[in-house]
């Protein structure tokens, strides 16, 4: 019964494939749940751009570019949209599966952690490209926004890199549930909620207050949105966004590992304390 | 060489209140190539703890747990790769058919989708599960049906030690006759070494070459089920293993299985 040996490589790439596809078959399952959500991140979108259109009603208005502020509400939605799917599948990683019940399952599967968490956070980015792809199809039908000058290509490049270092900022919120079984997964919504506070997504980061800004400095989602912005309505170039880019780049060095380095210490206290074992 | 080596292995969880709880205290199990070893044990008497123990799941205090000559604490994913586990609770994305579930499942053990198809379709055919039925969401089938998949899940990755922890429990007669041919079948056909967690004293003695019994995280006995019969034997009468076991545990059957964990 026992096939051929494969090589490391090989069984831990049929591994992140097999993650892959498993949430592509939940995704089909939950059909339904797609479209209601998909719908709802459309809504809040257009929503949100029309705050950008309510404010030329407002006293004064004549001194704000409507056409800019619109984009400027536009890109925050859609680029939050995405960064906050990419944040929220990662962290809900353990959660889920313990929801599921599948977690014992998983973890004493004989592939690695790193597996895991790659095929968690590709299908992550698969998903949440699509996704955005989508609202943005809806919501330049809907709104009349000037988009001619975008440098698409230097947007993605600046998303992808920024996906890289939110990946490693999910991992370290998904150990939140080893950690505190009952607790856990509210503290990765608060993350969340704080990432949307301080990173500038519907306000520059300079309207903070002086004591709250050093976070936006911490956080990718705030060079994601920057140089997104840049290049969608500037049309700035790769080279020109390297303010954004590095930083992410460093993110992504030091977050990866780290996300890694802490899931892999979380899942030894719930092994240790027999954390793994309580579902629901 | 041992299938499965456990020496001196404890384990002690804290519960809220700050009381410590003994799940595994000195515990020491042998497994040989090819046999088939029964834990026969109230609930919360560390069946369980004991399986995650040697599944990689729970890391024990002290003592060693080697399967095949390894080390299961320092090389994990080593030793995993060699084994598999059913469990009471049959654990399954529910919204996933079988086939999608199984599929996964192989995969983590590197086991592509081409490789898989062929193997579900004989075991499917071996647990006289219905292939039709294989494409239906878990949640549509009856725990019977649901326990055959994840031995068949078990099976799908060629393990040759399996860890089955009360794999009948909550069946119907019918569904827990089915999983113990099965079981059976295994045993015979896949020369897999198993270490079996039941309350049922006749699938212990039907299956099993040696029955242990655990009581309060300690294993009070590990003999062929004859011979520990024979152990408890009064006025030269040899008692049957469910009297064996409320001899030796103080327990009922009926108390053994109704036991808060």
């Amino acid at each position: 019964m026992r096939g051929p040996i494969k090589p490391g490589w090989l069984v831990e790439m049929i591994a992140v494939w097999g993650y892959v596809q498993r949430n592509y078959f939940l995704t089909k399952r939950y059909f339904m749940w797609e479209v209601v959500w998909l719908t709802f991140t459309t809504v809040n979108t257009m929503s949100i751009t029309f705050i950008g259109a309510g404010a030329a009603q407002r006293p004064g208005a004549e001194a704000i570019d409507i056409q800019e502020y619109m984009t400027f509400l536009l890109i925050g939605a859609l680029i939050w949209s995405y960064l906050s799917m990419i944040f929220d599948i990662l962290s809900e990683t353990v959660q889920w599966e313990r929801w599921e019940g599948t977690i014992e399952y998983t973890f004493m599967s004989p592939t690695s952690r790193v597996t895991h968490l790659l095929g968690m956070g590709v299908y992550a980015i698969v998903y949440g490209i699509i996704r955005t792809a989508l609202v943005l199809g809806v919501a330049m039908l809907a709104f009349d926004l000037d988009l001619g000058n975008a440098n698409y290509a230097a947007a993605l490049v600046v998303l992808a890199v920024c996906s890289i270092s939110l990946v490693g900022f999910g991992v370290v919120a998904a150990v939140m549930p080893l950690l505190s079984p009952e607790k856990g997964q509210q503290v990765t919504y608060i993350v969340s909620a704080l990432l949307l506070l301080v990173s500038g997504v519907y306000y520059p980061v300079s309207v903070l207050p002086d004591w709250m800004q050093p976070l936006a400095t911490i956080s990718p989602v705030t060079y994601g949105l920057e140089g997104s912005r840049a290049a969608l309505t500037d049309g700035a170039g790769v080279a020109q966004l390297w303010g954004s880019i590095w930083p992410l780049l460093v993110m992504g060095v030091v977050f990866v590992p780290l996300g890694i380095w802490i899931f892999h210490l979380g899942e030894n206290y719930a092994k240790r304390t027999g954390k793994l074992k309580r579902s629901g | 060489m041992k299938a499965l080596e456990l020496v001196g292995v404890d384990k002690s969880f804290k519960k809220r209140r700050g009381e410590v709880v003994r799940a595994l205290d000195g515990v020491s199990v042998e497994v040989g190539k090819g046999e088939v070893v029964g834990i026969l044990g109230p609930n919360g008497s560390g069946k369980s703890t004991l399986v995650r123990v040697i599944s990689t799941l729970v890391l024990p205090d002290a003592g060693k747990v080697e399967v095949f000559g390894i080390d299961a604490v320092r090389h994990p994913k080593q030793v995993q790769r060699s084994m598999n586990r059913v469990s009471v609770e049959a654990s399954f994305f529910k919204k996933l058919s079988a086939m999608e579930n199984l599929l996964y499942g192989a995969k983590l053990y590197g086991v592509t989708s081409r490789e898989a198809r062929p193997r579900i379709k004989d075991i499917l055919e071996n647990i006289g599960f219905a292939q039709k039925r294989a494409t239906e969401p878990m949640e549509h089938l009856s725990r019977g049906m649901q326990q055959k998949i994840a031995l068949a899940r078990a099976l799908l990755t060629s393990p040759v030690l399996m860890l089955l922890d009360e794999p009948t429990t909550g069946l119907d007669p019918r569904s827990k006759k089915d999983v113990q041919a099965f079981i059976s079948r295994i045993r015979e056909a896949h020369d897999s070494s198993i270490l079996l967690c039941t309350h049922d004293m006749g699938e212990a003695e039907e299956l099993c070459d040696r029955v242990g019994i655990m009581m309060d995280g300690k294993i009070l006995a590990l003999e062929e089920p004859g011979k520990l019969k024979a152990r408890y034997a009064t006025n030269g009468r040899v008692p049957t293993l469910e009297e064996t076991f409320m001899a030796a545990t103080g327990y009922s059957v009926e108390e053994a299985s109704a036991e808060g964990e």
